[in-house]
């Protein structure tokens, strides 16, 4: 029998709908999966099994009345960044220590309404800062690709009679595997790591400045972060509201389709939520991309890329155009700027939303002389270096005297930087393609990274402008470098234009196949 | 422009934050390698340029002005460290 949590969401979608397999069985599978593996990866910080079980027990009979909704059944990983009644909720921070909400986010509660069941909440990096998922409370998540070299052995050639000597296994690769443990990237490291080790059929993400696109890249997976505005923000813990979007990581195209239709609405919960129809989003996968015009940014090769990922980038020209597709050069002439205005507009935002965890409504307290001392004390405990680091950057960008300098000056750039994206689609090209991320995963507690906090930043470099300007943006996978390690392309669309996306990612998939990292855990 | 220790101190305090000394001179090095990353903003001209204040053209929606919601003082201070009688429970603030 085929392992059950190695079928896609599209695939276990029709053998549960022919009732080949139950609900059941499939959470049953994928909850045994969880409780051999999580250990390795440290992926999920809470698992439901119970929940996930009534879950699917109540799936099987709505399956059987032919009743299914549109993820019927369908075993999830949610992101601890998304509020989850009566279930552990805590942005993977020890400052909302114990919080359970009463209340479900709105992402949430849609894949509940479509028949989805829940496995637990994913590791994250607290309240989704960081591109490693190494500044969670609960510890960094391993990913499940490692490093590997390839030998060639010839093998020896034989005689075949009046055929001459011909070559006998022709050539044979060896591959040997590097125990160093990589990082799953970040924030939505938990989501990648689970979607990749075949811990969870797909899972929520939440990308701010990278952090569905980066993890995705890093370990064989799709992602998209859909254009602000799209799915509600409602009942997910706030990092920066002006950036913060919602997504799907997934193990295919068709899959990340499946989960965003799902998980977009409009909600008069959330004031930014845009009063657009969701489309159906996986009856754009398969349409051809002839004609399409897709613009190929110069300011993305930058200097001290790999060469494995600037090649990555010529074979997705390559396949595109293949299909049909135009290629045209295209400027993006403040892509530079995009990393240091988010560097001021992020952590401000952030400074101003995380003052809500003093100590009084939820979470940790750490008592002190007087009130002042009570907040300071329990904010001390309970943020992070990475968190504090962040909040302080925000509080004195917007402090007296330094708000002109800083934060008006990085939210006119951002002006001009979405000013770059409208001249390149009004020229015409209806999605523009680069590579997802700068280098491919890269080892836990990195030295580089951990003394120097802009060099962790530097992850972000190509998919940030995505957050500052709004837009859309997927990371789908396109092939392995030169250790073996999965690498990303990124493709950024016009807004609400995910259905661009989803047909011109497919046709890359197509073309470069599917990455699994083979099973050693 | 760069911090000084005293800087990163006030605004450790501003952000509620206790710092020990440590944490404050460890600090100063890493705002500093921030600020000095951001610096090349200054570069850009903005002559002319409006601050985006939101990423998507819409107006804001306005919700109806109506009770839609409510009587969940329970469940509102069920995650709170110190309650009493479904009030927050703080040190004293008023001598």
């Amino acid at each position: 029998m085929t392992d059950l949590t190695h079928l896609t969401i599209a695939e276990a979608r029709e053998k549960l709908r022919g009732k080949e397999i139950t609900a059941t069985e499939l959470t049953d599978a994928y909850v045994k999966a969880i409780d051999q593996a999580n250990a390795t990866f440290n992926a999920y910080v809470a698992t439901t099994p119970d929940k996930a079980r009534e879950m699917a027990k109540a799936s099987d009979e709505r399956l059987a009345k032919g009743e299914g909704g549109a993820l019927e059944g369908i075993p999830l990983g949610i992101k601890d960044l998304f509020a989850t009644e009566g279930v552990h909720t805590q942005a993977c921070s020890h400052v909302l220590d114990g919080f359970e909400p009463r209340y479900e986010s709105t992402v949430t509660a849609n894949l509940w309404a479509d028949g989805a069941v829940m496995l637990g909440k994913l590791n994250m990096d607290e309240f989704a800062m960081g591109s490693s998922n190494e500044t969670s409370y609960y510890g960094p998540v391993i990913n499940p690709w490692r490093r590997s070299r390839t030998e060639t052995v010839v093998m020896p050639t034989t005689h075949q009679g009046d055929g001459g000597f011909v070559a006998a296994g022709g050539t044979r690769t060896a591959r040997t595997y590097d125990n160093m443990q990589l990082v799953p990237g970040g924030s939505s490291g938990g989501s990648a790591a689970a979607v990749s080790a075949f811990l969870c059929a797909g899972a929520t993400a939440t990308d701010t400045g990278g952090s569905i696109r980066q993890p995705a890249a890093f370990t064989g997976t799709v992602g998209i972060k859909p254009t602000y505005g799209r799915v509600s923000r409602w009942g997910t813990v706030a990092f920066a509201s002006s950036l913060d979007q919602a997504g799907p990581i997934a193990r295919d195209v068709r899959d990340a389709a499946i989960l965003l239709k799902s998980m977009a609405s409009v909600d008069a919960k959330d004031t930014t939520s845009v009063d657009l129809p969701v489309p159906d989003y996986e009856a754009a996968i398969g349409k051809s991309v002839k004609g399409m015009k897709i613009g190929i940014p110069k300011e993305y090769r930058v200097d001290g890329m790999p060469e494995d990922i600037e090649a990555l980038w010529q074979k997705g020209i390559a396949w595109l155009k293949d299909a049909g597709a135009e290629i045209v050069d295209i400027s993006l002439p403040h892509t530079k700027y995009a990393l240091p205005a988010y560097y001021i507009v992020a952590p401000a935002e952030a400074s101003s939303n995380l003052a809500r965890y003093d100590g009084v409504r939820y979470g940790l307290r750490v008592p002190g002389k007087d009130i002042i001392e009570m907040y300071e004390n329990t904010r001390a405990a309970g943020f992070g270096r990475e968190v504090k680091r962040r909040i302080m950057i925000g509080t004195y960008v917007l402090s007296a005297g330094y708000y002109d300098a800083y934060y008006l000056q990085a939210q006119k750039v951002r002006t001009l930087i979405k000013r770059d994206f409208e001249l390149a689609f009004a020229a015409g090209v209806d999605v523009i393609l680069t590579p997802a991320t700068p280098s491919a995963a890269f080892g836990v507690a990195d030295e580089d990274m951990a003394a120097d906090p802009v060099k962790m930043y530097l992850n972000d470099i190509f998919t940030v402008t995505v957050n500052m300007a709004g837009l859309p943006g997927i990371a789908v996978p396109a092939g392995l470098d030169g250790h073996g390690l999965p690498l990303g392309l990124q493709l950024i669309g016009r807004p609400f234009d995910e259905e661009t996306l989803f047909q011109a990612a497919h046709v890359i998939e197509q073309a470069a196949g599917r990455f699994q990292p083979e099973k050693w855990w | 422009m760069s911090v000084d220790l005293k800087t990163v101190k006030r605004v450790a305090h501003l952000a509620r934050i206790a710092v020990s000394e440590d944490d404050a001179h460890r600090m100063t090095g890493e705002l500093n390698a921030i600020l000095g990353f951001v610096e090349q903003l200054n570069e850009v001209d903005v002559s002319g340029v409006e601050p985006m204040t939101s990423v998507t053209p819409m107006e804001m929606k306005k919700r109806v002005d109506a009770v839609t919601d409510g009587n969940k003082a329970a469940d509102i201070v069920a995650n709170a460290p110190a309650t009493d009688e479904n009030f927050f429970l703080v040190p004293k603030v008023v001598e």
